[in-house]
């Protein structure tokens, strides 16, 4: 049993930051995706633009959300170890690449924003691992879950683009398939990691209340859609597109849950008893890594 | 070097909250910001009910988390171990709020005064339009440390140069202080007690130690009022 007390919801980080999380890395996903199906050659602008309208979409909910809205270029001052600059760095280099890339029908500049479409998931996922006031956050297995979770979104919401515009890929049914076993396996993990490292009980009731929809609606189901499509291909239409569905639904709501509803701050609590002076740590004091400008 | 620290003893706190107050007026924070506030914990289960006070705020930790995720390199650490914040560049992401493992840091985005519109005298000198929509929280009161290091006087003994929540607690809960020297009343206070740090699991040294004398009951949770 934990012995902290006060863990309390966060508030500061709303819908608008779990936004991000949602639509920014099904954007970044679904551009690995599209430079992946359509190599050697290039996407179509459509694809290109919807994955850029995603990334877009979770960073303007960020804006919307920061005290400061006006400061934002000073989210690039500190590369050094804050993963929400390097997030924001690469969705720079995200944007430049994808849009020059597909204007210009050039494979290599979309495969360099395929790979930047992956560095900002994954940058998304050590943006929670860094919080370490959140233990929901805060858990090492948050890291792949976020990261499974994106690719399975992104070949998800890359595969109901193509069904639409009659461009099935078949081996991308079956990519979605294997990314959504392995968000399953991820979820797991992530909540038996959290259980047995004493996440506050009210986190721990959350991610309970939404375990069936997450594994039955978003996971299992999509996997016997499927298979059906598989067995029957001439149901590809209906099956795959509600399975995409309910698989890029499925991640949505486990991420707007880990990030809006689980995140129980760390409490309070006395700690284990010592005796003697400590051994003196002295500060890392990062001075010097500080930003300096001229205020006259 | 010099590191300052915190100390807060748990046998002696009673909870009167005279350091939350000296804290508010010192730094005129704003309703609901807390830079020091005094926890009520109560454990057990009647007849057998504990109960202490816990004075918590900004642990100025040696390896502060908040610093590390802050994009915009606000947040920073100095020399002496006190960790800042630039009000001038922080753009209140809450990156720093959500990394903190101690419920340190506050954002307030308009404002806002104990009485109303109006501010009081004190309020209206202290008020700092460039804390709206940035972090904020417990300075050490690094402005009275600094003015009285200037003086030649010593942090934690001279009260012109020590935190106010300090030169304020009536029952000498409170004691800040360089744990850097070994002669200082800090490092005797460590030395002749038991103490914790609170979440040091978590890897952060927290500057802030608590002296106390029993191990952590494994049912105290909940009963908590602020």
């Amino acid at each position: 049993m934990s012995n902290t007390f006060g863990n309390a919801l966060q508030t500061q980080w709303d819908w608008r930051a779990a936004g991000n999380f949602m639509f920014g890395g099904s954007g970044g996903a679904l551009i690995l995706m599209a430079a992946i199906a359509s190599w050697p050659g290039t996407p179509n602008l459509v694809i290109g633009l919807a994955a850029l309208v995603f990334v877009g979409l979770g960073l303007f909910l960020v804006w919307l959300e920061i005290g400061r809205p006006w400061r934002f270029l000073h989210v690039f001052f500190h590369p050094q170890t804050s993963w929400m600059t390097r997030e924001a760095s690469v969705s720079v280099l995200l944007f430049a690449a994808t849009f020059t890339g597909v204007l210009m029908q050039a494979p290599s500049l979309l495969a360099a924003a395929g790979l930047l479409g992956f560095l900002f998931l994954y940058c998304q996922g050590r943006i929670l691992k860094a919080s370490k006031g959140i233990p929901a956050w805060r858990e090492p297995a948050v890291v792949p879950l976020i990261i499974s979770t994106g690719l399975a979104e992104g070949a998800a919401i890359l595969s109901i683009l193509l069904i639409v515009s009659n461009a099935a890929q078949g081996w991308l049914l079956y990519l979605l398939m294997g990314l959504l076993g392995w968000r399953l396996v991820s979820w797991r993990n992530y909540r038996q990691r959290m259980a047995a490292n004493n996440a506050p009980p009210a986190a721990l009731k959350v991610l309970d209340g939404i375990d069936r929809p997450q594994v039955i609606l978003g996971n299992a189901l999509p996997l016997l859609l499927l298979v059906t499509v598989i067995v029957q291909p001439a149901l590809l239409a209906p099956l795959a597109l509600l399975a995409c569905i309910l698989a890029t639904a499925g991640g949505w709501l486990m991420k707007f849950t880990i990030i809006a509803k689980a995140a129980q701050v760390q409490g309070y609590a006395l700690g284990k008893l010592q005796k003697g002076r400590p051994a003196i740590k002295p500060p890392v004091r990062r001075e010097k890594d500080k930003f300096v400008f001229s205020r006259d | 070097m010099t590191r300052y620290v915190m100390i807060a003893d748990l046998n002696r706190c009673v909870g009167c909250q005279t350091c939350t107050a000296a804290c508010k007026h010192t730094n005129a924070t704003p309703p609901g910001v807390q830079w020091r506030k005094v926890l009520d914990v109560e454990w057990g289960e009647f007849p057998d009910v504990q109960r202490l006070f816990m004075p918590v705020g900004c642990q100025h930790c040696a390896d502060p988390p908040c610093m590390h995720v802050c994009p915009s390199t606000a947040t920073a650490q100095r020399e002496d171990g006190i960790v800042t914040i630039d009000y001038d560049l922080c753009i209140g992401c809450s990156y720093c709020t959500v990394a903190c493992p101690y419920q340190a840091r506050y954002k307030v985005d308009k404002p806002e005064f104990a009485y109303g519109d109006i501010p009081t005298e004190n309020e209206a000198i202290q008020f700092d339009e460039r804390t709206m929509g940035v972090a904020q929280k417990c300075t050490f009161c690094s402005d009275r440390v600094d003015a009285g290091v200037e003086q030649g006087l010593t942090p934690g003994i001279d009260p012109e140069a020590t935190p106010g929540c300090v030169n304020s607690c009536i029952a000498d809960a409170l004691s800040f202080g360089d744990i850097e020297d070994e002669n200082s009343n800090v490092s005797e206070l460590l030395a002749e007690n038991t103490w914790f740090q609170m979440h040091a699991e978590l890897g952060t040294e927290p500057g802030f130690y608590y002296l106390w004398d029993r191990e952590a009951p494994e049912d105290m949770q909940g009963d908590m009022q602020e």
